[in-house]
């Protein structure tokens, strides 16, 4: 028994691909994005100093040769710092989406097709979680969890879980009232089958938009609990971390302060720049 | 009306339920003997077995949870363990600061972000177009406590034109509290702006299209007439709806603004808190904002219905 599958075929694909090409703004998103990956994923063998040597004949030096970023309020090399900083940064963003989809999809899905009780207290417990503010939320179990760059990731993964719970069981609604969905079932396929086969598919692309759009709220929020003091721990490197030093130093230094913000900006413009194309690019309705 | 008022309460009820058992959830979430986390650097045996007995922590998790709702339900959230002051006390001392950032940070918004998004919506496809959408979406990526650092390094440090922290009661002094807040309000405006700018061109590009407004366009009317009273009317709708669920970002927001220009308010104290392990007062943060969350939500579902005549009968 063969059903035609509309995901399957070759076409789609490339037709989304060569959207997607032609987007200008996503292929930015995309460099901007690839640059701070290949910089955290080469962080080991860059030619930089060790981000944690400190240094105290260079306290607060102004970006010279030998340290092009300057330096920071103990001497250590903050080029250095940012780029191990895009370590803690990416992954954060990356670890924190992922604990949020494998969370989340799931439970959507679940929730979507079964429908009933199982949706009823599904769908209660995301509105419960929605309605404490994302930040609150993620402050509140960093404090509780202990302050790491570990419990930031995982604060931050639960408090964006009922996005994906959301859009994930609205996607499963409207898919599950597709003829070849009803014609599946009615031939007896085994509702597992059923679930990885057609109705995961469809749900995919909204929500890999979603977890490139998510990715940069997720960055934005580690860095602002590493900001507070509740994410990366000292000495390790990251941009939120660095912010929260520099501010103590804007008038002697203020060059600490200026790259982490800005390496900041760029990241999440790329991610949302990219998320952008992708729903474009990903949008039926705009073919 | 009153009664889709009532169900729409009747709904928000579960929810809060739920949330409050989160809340509660969270201090087991606490490694180890909660009342050695409570009483900090307190080893005294009789001390811990008085803050066991006071928080009864000896009974039943679920005789617990019932306990602190009943007490949260009359307004004691407990007590804050490093000012000794009741948590609601202290709730309602800081929230009148919050609230003016707050109310200040909104009308930067609503002033940067409606006009921006009409002349977006208006000027679809042009420069000016392409211009507001990419400031808004710097907008969304700038991280707002480092453009309140880059602030005040440029308006304090370096011009020293406005105070870099602080606060002024606004009763104290009308005119410097309203300075003093100037540029908080402005960081945290600016991150709301660029949301509102981008929801309000869409709302506005739907009505656009829609035929009351081609009809206005063949009777002759002035084009500004058509875009303010036709369309924006009816774009406003979700504008307001959406400015509503916003103060979730708004208080997240206020948190780091707060924190950066050392203003005393609901931010900081959730923050101070978290460092002094002041948990009854990180909890009574959490249901608060979250009970507010659900409140702004059911006031934009009725507004909602008052700004859209066709579902007021219902």
């Amino acid at each position: 028994m063969t059903i035609a599958d509309p995901i399957l075929t070759r076409r789609p694909e490339s037709r989304v691909w060569k959207k997607f090409r032609t987007h200008k703004s996503a292929m930015l998103g995309g460099v901007l994005v690839t640059f701070f990956v290949l910089i955290a994923l080469l962080a080991p063998i860059l030619p930089v100093p060790d981000p944690a040597a400190t240094d105290w004949g260079a306290v607060r030096k102004p970006p010279t040769a030998a340290h092009p970023f300057g330096t920071d309020e103990i001497g250590r090399d903050v080029l250095a710092r940012m780029i191990w900083g895009a370590q803690a940064s990416l992954l954060a963003g990356v670890i924190s989406v992922g604990i949020a989809v494998l969370l989340g999809v799931p439970l959507g899905i679940v929730a979507g097709y079964f429908g009933g009780w199982t949706d009823a207290i599904i769908s209660r417990c995301t509105e419960a979680l929605l309605a404490a503010p994302f930040l609150i939320l993620a402050i509140a179990l960093a404090a509780f969890l202990g302050p790491s760059l570990t419990n930031a990731m995982i604060a931050i993964g639960i408090s964006a879980t009922p996005i994906f719970i959301r859009l994930t069981r609205g996607q499963v609604l409207s898919v599950k009232a597709e003829d070849y969905v009803t014609s599946a079932r009615a031939i007896g396929l085994p509702t597992p089958k059923i679930l990885t086969r057609y109705i995961f598919p469809n749900v995919l692309p909204p929500v890999l938009v979603q977890a490139t759009l998510t990715i940069a709220t997720a960055i934005i929020a580690e860095a602002s609990l590493s900001f507070l003091g509740l994410g990366q721990q000292p000495p390790a490197p990251s941009w939120g971390s660095m912010l929260n030093t520099a501010k103590n130093f804007l008038n002697q230094a203020p060059w600490m302060a200026m790259w982490p913000g800005i390496a900041i900006f760029l990241v999440v413009l790329g991610f949302n720049l990219l998320g952008d194309g992708l729903r474009d690019a990903l949008d039926p309705r705009e073919h | 009306m009153l009664s889709f008022i009532l169900r729409r309460i009747l709904i928000a009820i579960p929810t809060i339920l739920l949330i409050s058992v989160f809340v509660f959830s969270l201090q087991k979430l606490l490694p180890g003997d909660p009342v050695l986390a409570m009483a900090g650097e307190e080893r005294d045996p009789e001390v811990l077995e008085y803050l066991r007995e006071k928080y009864r922590l000896n009974d039943p998790i679920p005789v617990q949870y019932v306990t602190w709702v009943g007490n949260a339900l009359q307004g004691d959230l407990g007590i804050s363990l490093r000012t000794n002051q009741p948590v609601t006390e202290l709730i309602a001392e800081k929230l009148p600061v919050t609230i003016q950032l707050a109310v200040m940070a909104i009308l930067f918004a609503l002033v940067i972000g409606i006009p921006a998004g009409i002349l977006s919506a208006v000027k679809k496809g042009t420069v000016i177009d392409y211009i507001a959408n990419i400031v808004a979406l710097s907008g969304l990526s700038i991280p707002n406590f480092w453009l309140g650092i880059m602030l005040i390094l440029l308006v304090s440090v370096r011009l020293n034109l406005l105070p870099a922290s602080g606060y002024v009661p606004l009763s104290e002094d009308p005119v410097k509290s309203i300075t003093t807040m100037l540029m908080p309000a402005f960081v945290l405006g600016t991150a709301l702006a660029a949301t509102l700018m981008r929801h309000t061109r869409s709302a506005m590009l739907g009505v656009l299209k829609s035929d009351y407004v081609r009809t206005a366009r063949a009777k002759g009317l002035h084009e500004r007439r058509v875009v303010l009273k036709h369309a924006f009317r009816n774009a406003l709708t979700p504008i307001v709806t959406l400015t509503a669920l916003l103060f979730g970002e708004l208080i997240a927001g206020a948190v780091l603004t707060e924190q950066i220009f050392t203003i005393p308010g609901f931010g900081k104290l959730v923050v101070d808190a978290v460092f002094n392990r002041d948990y009854a007062v990180v909890q009574g943060i959490v249901l608060v904002t979250a009970v507010g969350f659900i409140v702004m939500n059911l006031l934009a579902d009725v507004a909602y219905v008052l700004l859209n005549p066709r579902l007021r009968s219902a």
